[in-house]
């Protein structure tokens, strides 16, 4: 049960073949005995999933289920989830019981999806290997020595280890398509303001975005679907309708322009990720699809960029955690002041004090002109480069990552684990869409290939990934966990 | 040496929306604490913010009734400090595309003159909550109700030149911002609050001097006092050799004294960036339009007409234009009994003692416009005397009726004008006054003037009230005279 | 713009974090790493370009002025550190 994907699932659920409490009984074992090597989840609610299993079912016999019905997923612990603890990976949060349902989480749950717990993660989002978890790094199900990505490292673990068929995630710089090529999934970041950031615990507000993580692209079409559309409680969300996005997926792919951004190609790309992205490529040919080099020139300016505006946000952002209202406070502060600096030094990690301070000291007196509107200015012009090249292409394709995942404890230098980032995070200054498919392996551990669409153009993306897995088993490779007892 | 004083206020006004700027959550005054900040005045983890129409609507007619600038984009930003009482660590505010553009306020001075300050611009943000100190085992308790009211900040150009002209201004914006109902203005709730800036120069210099910022000023009152004590503190230690310190500075209304704050913020630094959970408001013309075209009569309108059209004098005209609720009480009373000037003299003088008296304000009188109106409308056709209609007003006062005609019915207070039943109670008195008759006819012809003053009291009292005056007095005398 | 003690610890003031020596001593030098890094932008010529805030070229939708929320004071105050009397509570603060 535990290998299928979610239509798959859907159909035996549908032909009477097990019911979802035995499915989701089978995962929640597979859970509590396998995720001792992984460390994938922060809270398995076995209950609560019971519960809803149990619900999904009487939804099922009543002539009532959707094409979510009774499906087990995982929720990345950023999402606030009402009457479950939820930490955003960080000792701040840990003992946070959220007093209410995030907009996406509601949204799944109305679809009748079973949530076996919350997910991993680099704390408040920041990181690319998920080792800057308060509840310690989660490794790769491939290959134990190597990290599953981040910061949704969690979300993508779970889906490859067979916890879970799916799992959500957020993806600020690459956090959804970077774990999902890191893990082997198909993961998918939607366009910016496509689904409702409510209740997700911000990083950087404008560049947040959450999305779907799964075995295939027809499984991310599936829960794009329940997640997308308009949010009253969110400003940023927009008002435009929902297609319906497994609509486009028999498309065939005759006469599609595909873009390679020279940019993505260049220096710093491994080898053998050059060899598994260029060998895809060759099977959309094949199916079709015509290829062209095309540049996006403000390329290399995307990571600077990204670390004077995501910084400057998230250190707003975070002012909340003062250890007044909720969250971790001191014991015994002595003053005002001393509340603030404890809580605060006790509650955040490494990484998080690091960006909090690099986006106090660009948004400070004196500085403000020369980074952060400095940064907003790129920004548009990065912006422009995709615009530019979707006059000319459908969509680019290129590695999500230069490397496959690398090893657990290797980066250590900031600024060398940022640099990891350089193909997806100029894909949130712009907004625009992207996903991660598995095209193959370098030595054990899984390639990733990004597509990337224009704004709001989610269903081609979906479909050209999906015509991708419907002519290759990439996806459906799984990592052999020893069935041991923890 | 001769000293100018140079005043500029930053008014905080607190728009009258029923929901908080960013949330759904009520803004009415004085619930049990925290029991009106939601999810989003909080901050929790993951909340966001949503603007509220009224908000924006408030704020734009505001910028029309001061014939400002009113711009297409106004963008929020976020103001970054931390203090308990602000829930997410930042203010949402608008630091550099405000809503409102530069305007004109026109104050009236005592002395009747009028004159233009200026208004740099205003903009929306919203409010903090509030700190209680008394004591929780040596805590602060921390309130959020208030958190997320909208707060319109009107900020003034250095316009003003004296402590009167400030507490001018602050009430010209009071009844702008009441005549419009965007504020219900009602400065000991704290629904209007005001920073003053304070500095003084030389007479005839251009530059300005090191100016204080007072802070939190709540009254009309405070304003002059705090400004007045301000100026006379800058001027001695100017003249001393000393410096003005830029620095914020508290009234104490106890002491009447402003005091340094010498906060720990040694330097603030507030880091304004836009805030990216809001996107650009942007205003189309049709929408502003809609506003301009629904704006009501506005105080310096309203004046102008009063003293224009209905003839009354400048300062009558100036009082009864100074308040929304006190312009529409006196209207109407005008409207019912239909003399402008009547109407005048009753709010001004009955109603206003007997609200001063008992502490109230117009709105909440228990006479109503209406029936004040009636009951002067019975004065000017001459039902009822100037006395019987001091005693309709106290019965209507203290609720004894429901209109002026059900109580001179009741209390048969109609006026006798009827000469036969004057002269038959005339002569009455005279009968029964035989002493005062012969006194009276033993006097000096020009001192019996003085003595008549007896009869009228008898006759009056024997028409418990009613009977008019005038012909009392005119038939008295013939009486009288006639028995000499 | 090469950073200074002086700024990480004005910066930890501002951000109210906590810093013992050592670690402000270690985030200088990554503080001024990543900065460096950040540096490049200045290599780019921006005249002219407008900044970028969102990137979508959307605008403010506005909310009706209806209050929607109901009183979860109890709720809310589960997950707060310290209350009394439906107050939070903060070390006395003195204006």
């Amino acid at each position: 049960m535990h290998d299928k994907t979610l239509a798959e699932l859907t159909r035996s659920l549908d032909a009477g073949d097990f019911s979802s409490r035995e499915l989701t009984q089978h995962l929640l074992g597979r859970i509590d005995r396998l995720d001792g090597q992984l460390n994938s989840f922060i809270t398995v609610t076995h209950e609560q999933a019971l519960a809803a299993a149990d619900a999904a079912d009487a939804a099922r016999a009543a002539g009532k289920a959707g094409a979510l019905t009774g499906l087990p997923l995982a929720l990345k612990d950023i999402f606030c989830t009402q009457d479950v603890k939820t930490t955003a990976g960080s000792r701040m949060l840990d003992s946070f019981i959220a007093p209410y349902d995030a907009t996406v989480v509601e949204k799944l749950k109305a679809a009748g999806t079973v949530s076996l717990g919350k997910t991993n993660m680099d704390e408040f989002a920041m990181g690319s290997s998920n080792e800057n978890s308060h509840y310690g790094p989660v490794k790769n199900p491939w290959d134990f020595t190597a990290v599953p990505g981040g910061s949704s490292g969690g979300s993508a673990a779970a889906v490859a280890a067979g916890f879970v068929p799916a799992a959500i995630g957020t993806d600020t710089g690459g956090s959804i398509r970077q774990p999902a090529a890191f893990c082997g999934i198909t993961g998918l970041k939607p366009t910016y303001g496509r689904v409702s950031r409510y209740g997700m615990i911000a990083y950087a507000s404008s560049l947040d975005q959450a999305g779907p993580m799964a075995r295939s692209a027809e499984d991310c079409a599936l829960l794009l679907n329940a997640m997308a559309g308009h949010d009253l409680r969110d400003s940023t969300c927009v008002q435009r309708g929902v297609p319906d996005y497994t609509e486009e997926l028999g498309t065939a792919l005759s006469g599609l322009k595909i873009g390679l951004p020279s940019e993505y190609f260049g220096d710093g790309l491994d080898p053998q990720v050059e060899a598994a992205v260029r060998e895809a490529i060759k099977v959309f040919e094949s199916l079709g699809a015509s290829v062209r080099e095309v540049s996006l020139p403000h390329t290399h300016y995307a990571i600077p960029a990204y670390y004077v505006i995501a910084p400057a946000e998230a250190s707003s952002n975070l002012s909340r955690y003062d250890g007044v209202r909720f969250g971790h406070r001191c014991a015994d502060p002595v003053d005002l002041i001393d509340l603030y600096k404890r809580s605060r030094a006790e509650g955040f990690g490494d990484e998080v004090k690091r960006r909090i301070l690099i986006g106090t000291h660009t948004l400070s007196e004196g500085f403000f002109d020369a980074y952060y509107k400095k940064a907003q200015q790129v920004r548009r012009l990065i912006r422009q480069d995709f615009l530019d090249a979707f006059e000319e292409v459908d969509v680019l394709m290129g590695p999500a990552a230069p490397t496959p995942a690398f090893d657990l404890g290797a980066n250590k230098d900031p600024v060398s684990m940022y640099l990891q980032d350089i193909y997806t995070i100029a894909i949130n200054l712009a907004g625009i869409p992207g996903m991660s498919v598995p095209v193959g392996f370098a030595g054990k551990r899984p390639v990733g290939l990004q597509i990337l669409g224009s704004h709001f153009n989610e269903s081609r993306l979906l479909n050209v990934a999906h015509q991708f897995q419907l002519a290759t088993d990439w996806h459906r490779q799984c990592p052999a966990l020893a069935e041991e007892n923890a | 040496m001769q000293w100018e004083t140079v005043i500029g206020l930053e008014v905080h006004v607190q728009l009258a929306t029923r929901s908080k700027i960013f949330s759904g959550a009520s803004t009415a005054f004085g619930a049990e604490p925290n029991t009106q900040a939601c999810a989003v005045d909080l901050g929790l983890p993951g909340v966001l913010p949503v603007l509220n129409e009224a908000a924006v609507a408030m704020a734009v007619k505001f910028g029309l009734a001061i014939d400002a600038e009113i711009p297409e984009v106004s963008v929020f930003d976020r103001k970054n400090y931390f203090y308990p009482d602000l829930p997410k660590g930042y203010q949402t505010s608008q630091m550099y595309q405000p809503i409102v553009g530069a305007g004109v306020v026109e104050i009236t001075l005592e002395d009747g003159t009028t004159k233009p300050v200026r208004v740099h611009h205003a903009h929306l943000e919203e409010d903090a909550g509030k700190s209680l100190h008394e004591d929780f085992h040596g805590m602060t308790g921390v309130d959020l109700n208030r958190a997320g009211t909208p707060l319109l900040e009107i900020v003034s150009e250095p316009d003003m030149r004296s402590a009167k002209e400030a507490a001018a201004y602050l009430k010209a914006i009071h009844s702008i911002v009441t005549y419009l109902g965007i504020s219900d203005g009602n400065m000991a709730e704290g629904s209007m609050r005001c920073d003053v800036n304070v500095s003084v120069r030389p007479k005839g210099q251009e530059a300005f001097g090191t100016r204080a910022e007072i802070k939190n000023v709540n009254s009309f009152r405070f304003v002059e006092r705090a400004i007045a004590f301000e100026v006379e503190r800058q001027i001695e230690l100017l003249e001393d050799g000393g410096k003005v310190v830029q620095e914020t500075r508290l009234f104490d209304p106890e002491r009447d004294e402003t005091r340094s704050m010498r906060t720990k913020e040694e330097a603030n630094d507030y880091r304004y960036f836009p805030c990216p959970d809001l996107l650009p408001v942007v205003l189309d013309k049709a929408y502003i339009d809609h506003l301009r075209d629904n704006l009501p009569e506005l105080p310096a309108e309203k004046r102008a007409r009063f003293e224009n059209e209905l003839g009354l004098s400048a300062y009558d005209a100036s009082v009864l234009s100074a308040t929304r609720e006190m312009a529409d009480y006196f209207e109407e009373v005008k409207d019912v009994c239909q003399d402008a000037k009547q109407a005048a003299n009753w709010v001004q003088g009955e109603l206003a003692g007997a609200l001063n008296r008992e502490n109230l304000s117009i709105a909440n009188s228990p006479v109503s416009a209406r029936q004040l109106g009636e009951l002067v409308a019975r004065v000017l056709d001459d039902t009822i005397n100037g006395k019987a209609a001091k005693q309709v007003f106290q019965a209507l006062w203290n609720g004894q009726g429901a209109s002026a005609d059900d109580i001179i019915e009741a209390q048969g207070l109609k006026q006798v004008t009827d000469t036969g039943a004057i002269e038959a109670m005339i002569d009455q008195v005279i009968a029964d006054s035989p002493a005062q008759v012969a006194q009276y006819r033993d006097a000096e012809p020009d001192k019996r003037g003085k003595m008549i003053g007896y009869f009228v009291g008898q006759v009056m009292k024997a028409s418990r009230g009613t009977a008019n005056p005038q012909q009392v007095n005119e038939l008295l005398k013939q009486k009288l005279d006639a028995l000499c | 713009m090469a950073l200074e003690h002086a700024d990480v610890q004005r910066a930890a003031h501002l951000a109210r974090l906590g810093l013992t020596d050592d670690e402000a001593a270690r985030y200088v030098d990554d503080l001024g790493r990543i900065l460096e890094m950040v540096d490049m932008l200045q290599a780019l010529d921006t005249e002219g370009v407008a900044p970028l805030a969102h990137p979508l070229d959307v605008t403010q939708r506005l909310r009706a002025d209806e209050v929607t929320e109901r009183d979860q004071r109890s709720r809310f105050q589960q997950c707060a550190p310290a209350v009394e009397n439906g107050l939070y509570l903060v070390p006395r603060v003195v204006e």
